[in-house]
């Protein structure tokens, strides 16, 4: 068929299997998602522009209206500073709706299929696929930060434990992508992905400690929020970066948050990985 | 000795719809069988279940001499899939889609990378290698996704539809590579719905429909069976249509069909050009003045026609959907074959 030439004595696939080939499937099928990313710029850009909007629009319009207990004065970069976690929090996890449309995508136009056909490990087109997310999301938590240190943010207690809560909003994002994987498994269109992998983001964000204290929400609802894995992210950001925490309530993980947030992370992403692979398995275009 | 793709007793139904409905399959190794049908006659789940994409509800498959269903892995080192539902990264260059393919058949980079370079070369794609392939066009495209499909070289490759909406040159370019892959020991098997395709590239045909296995044999294995040649005569006047039918049913060996609004008149016959000069000869006499007249023999269509019930082509509804890879195709047959691909495929997906 071919004419003879050097590659076709090593074009037999090399017999392989286990984390290693698990790990470069992963990394083929990440730089693939980078690639696509650097070629369709928009959806980083849009992707930075709404973070950047929250940002501006809760700190200037809100800002001077949101008292936050225990804290004295009015001076409205209390707020801002109390609110920088939020929104990072918010940033990591909305960028997951990205996850779940890229997937579905792929589906719609077959390209799981081609991937189901080839000899490779069997997470490795979601884990690619989270791993390209995650580079995005640090890449807009960078420059998150730049603009948050604009408008007066600032933290204080030291490299560390900066960088410290700055690993547990990567976990935390990458994390829900792996919810987000799941979606755009189970939808039919990329554009459903897209709109099932948002709404459930709302409630989960606001019924939460990130932009406005939970000490005067019903009972019923503080009780959720402070269990809410986004509440211990965020309340661990806040003590890590030396912000204003409110007045913390007793639960167990406003009480333990950076543990708490670990758990919860490292719990999402067992479950919906585990989830995700089967359904990717057995998933048809 | 089984072939390279060997399956029995294939089951698969989706809700109510059986769209395997006991299918077995044996290509011997070098050949080429051409499974043939209507949309949602089950051609694509078939591929699919063989393919290692799903699982059948029962049955038992081979390709390659290795079990589909216990040991799904190392088929797909045996096998390319290309076609209808294979597909390449738009965003991607073609280079850079080979390369990610290679490695994915873990190749190493490096030989993925002079792979990717040959095939960009053998399919006319190397001045269009840098660019991304959502810049191509349709045949171009195909072209990729047949590429892709031959990295490693497998010696086992499943072809669905891969000429569906292609126009006729890159139908002609792609038949010739099939052609040279095939003369290359390759064994494959190939789903289409135009005859011409499976007529030309198929060492044997399936007809599959309604998820059975209708009919098997070589093409003229199968154009026999319709039982041989027919006359067909358009006339000029169609108020001398009944009459005309009665002179050609004296000559017919069977029932004819006759199209009013086409003017035609087709009978099965046996006799050949004789029997066509008396059949001028009788229609003169009685005064019908005809516009064409002819011994057709059988094509495909017959086949397919006579063993379904209904013309292939008219189940055929999305002919030129460009890509061809619309899985929403199979709306109004108007014969009612029954499920679409489309359909198949959505109910695969819960």
């Amino acid at each position: 068929m071919t004419t003879a030439t050097a590659t076709d004595q090593t074009l037999a696939p090399r017999p392989a299997g286990g984390p290693l080939q698990a790990a470069h499937d992963s990394l083929v099928v990440a730089k693939r998602n980078l690639i696509r990313m650097l070629r369709i710029p928009e959806v980083v850009i849009f992707g930075l522009i709404q973070p950047i909007m929250f940002v501006v629009l809760f700190s200037y319009v809100f800002g001077g209206a949101i008292p936050v207990p225990g804290q004295h004065g009015s001076d409205p970069s209390v707020y801002r500073n109390y609110l920088m976690a939020g929104i990072f929090a918010q940033t990591v996890t909305f960028a997951t709706a990205g996850a779940g449309a890229g997937i579905a995508d792929d589906m719609h136009k077959g390209l799981i299929d081609r991937f189901r056909s080839l000899p490779m490990a069997r997470g490795a087109v979601l884990t690619g696929r989270t791993i390209a997310d995650l580079v995005q999301t640090a890449l807009t938590v960078v420059v998150l930060s730049i603009v948050a240190v604009i408008v007066g943010w600032r933290v204080h207690n030291g490299v560390f434990d900066t960088l410290a809560a700055f690993g547990l909003l990567l976990l935390l994002g990458y994390a829900f992508s792996w919810i987000g994987a799941l979606i755009g498994l189970s939808v039919r269109t990329p554009e459903a992905a897209t709109s099932g992998g948002l709404i459930w983001l709302f409630p989960l964000t606001f019924i939460s400690n990130a932009f406005v204290p939970t000490s005067n929400m019903p009972s019923f609802l503080r009780t959720i929020a402070d269990w809410n894995p986004f509440s211990a992210t965020v309340q661990a950001c806040r003590q890590l970066f030396g912000n204003p925490t409110g007045i913390v309530s007793h639960a167990w993980p406003m009480q333990h948050p950076a543990w708490a947030s670990l758990i919860w992370s490292v719990v999402i992403v067992l479950v919906f990985r585990t989830w995700s692979v089967h359904k990717y398995r057995t998933a048809a275009a | 000795m089984p072939g390279a793709i060997h399956a029995e007793g294939l089951v698969k139904t989706f809700g109510d719809v059986r769209a395997l409905d006991g299918v077995d399959l044996d290509v011997p190794t070098g050949t080429v069988l051409g499974l043939l049908g209507p949309n949602g006659a089950g051609k694509t789940t078939a591929v699919r279940v063989l393919t290692t994409l799903l699982q059948p509800d029962s049955g038992t498959a081979h390709v390659a001499g290795i079990d589909v269903l216990k040991r799904p892995n190392e088929v797909r080192r045996s096998i390319g899939l290309s076609g209808q539902f294979a597909a390449v990264d738009e965003y991607l260059t073609g280079r850079e889609n080979l390369q990610m393919v290679g490695q994915l058949y873990q190749l190493s980079a490096r030989v993925a990378k002079i792979r990717a370079l040959e095939l960009l070369e053998r399919f006319h794609l190397a001045d269009a290698a840098d660019r991304p392939a959502k810049t191509y066009s349709g045949g171009m495209r195909r072209r990729l996704d047949l590429a892709a499909a031959l990295v490693v070289s497998p010696p086992v490759m499943f072809m669905d539809e891969p000429t569906t909406g292609l126009d006729p040159r890159n139908r002609q370019q792609l038949w010739e590579v099939i052609e040279e892959l095939v003369s290359g020991g390759t064994t494959l098997l190939l789903t289409t719905q135009y005859l011409e395709e499976a007529d030309r590239l198929a060492h044997d045909i399936c007809v599959i429909d309604h998820g059975k296995v209708i009919a098997r044999g070589t093409s003229d294995q199968l154009k026999a069976r319709t039982g041989g040649e027919r006359v067909e005569v358009v006339v000029q006047d169609r108020d001398l249509l009944a009459t005309a039918t009665e002179v050609m049913t004296g000559f017919a060996k069977g029932e004819a069909k006759v199209e009013r609004q086409m003017r035609r008149i087709t009978v099965p016959v046996t006799g050949g050009a004789k029997l066509l000069a008396e059949v001028i000869r009788e229609l003169d006499t009685r005064g019908i003045g005809i516009d064409d007249i002819g011994l057709r023999r059988p094509t495909l269509d017959d086949v397919f026609l006579s063993l379904t019930g209904h013309a292939a082509e008219e189940a055929d509804s999305d002919e030129e959907t460009p890509g061809g890879s619309g899985p929403d195709a199979a709306t109004g047959t108007g014969t009612g074959t029954g499920t679409g691909n489309g359909n198949e495929t959505e109910e695969a997906a819960r």
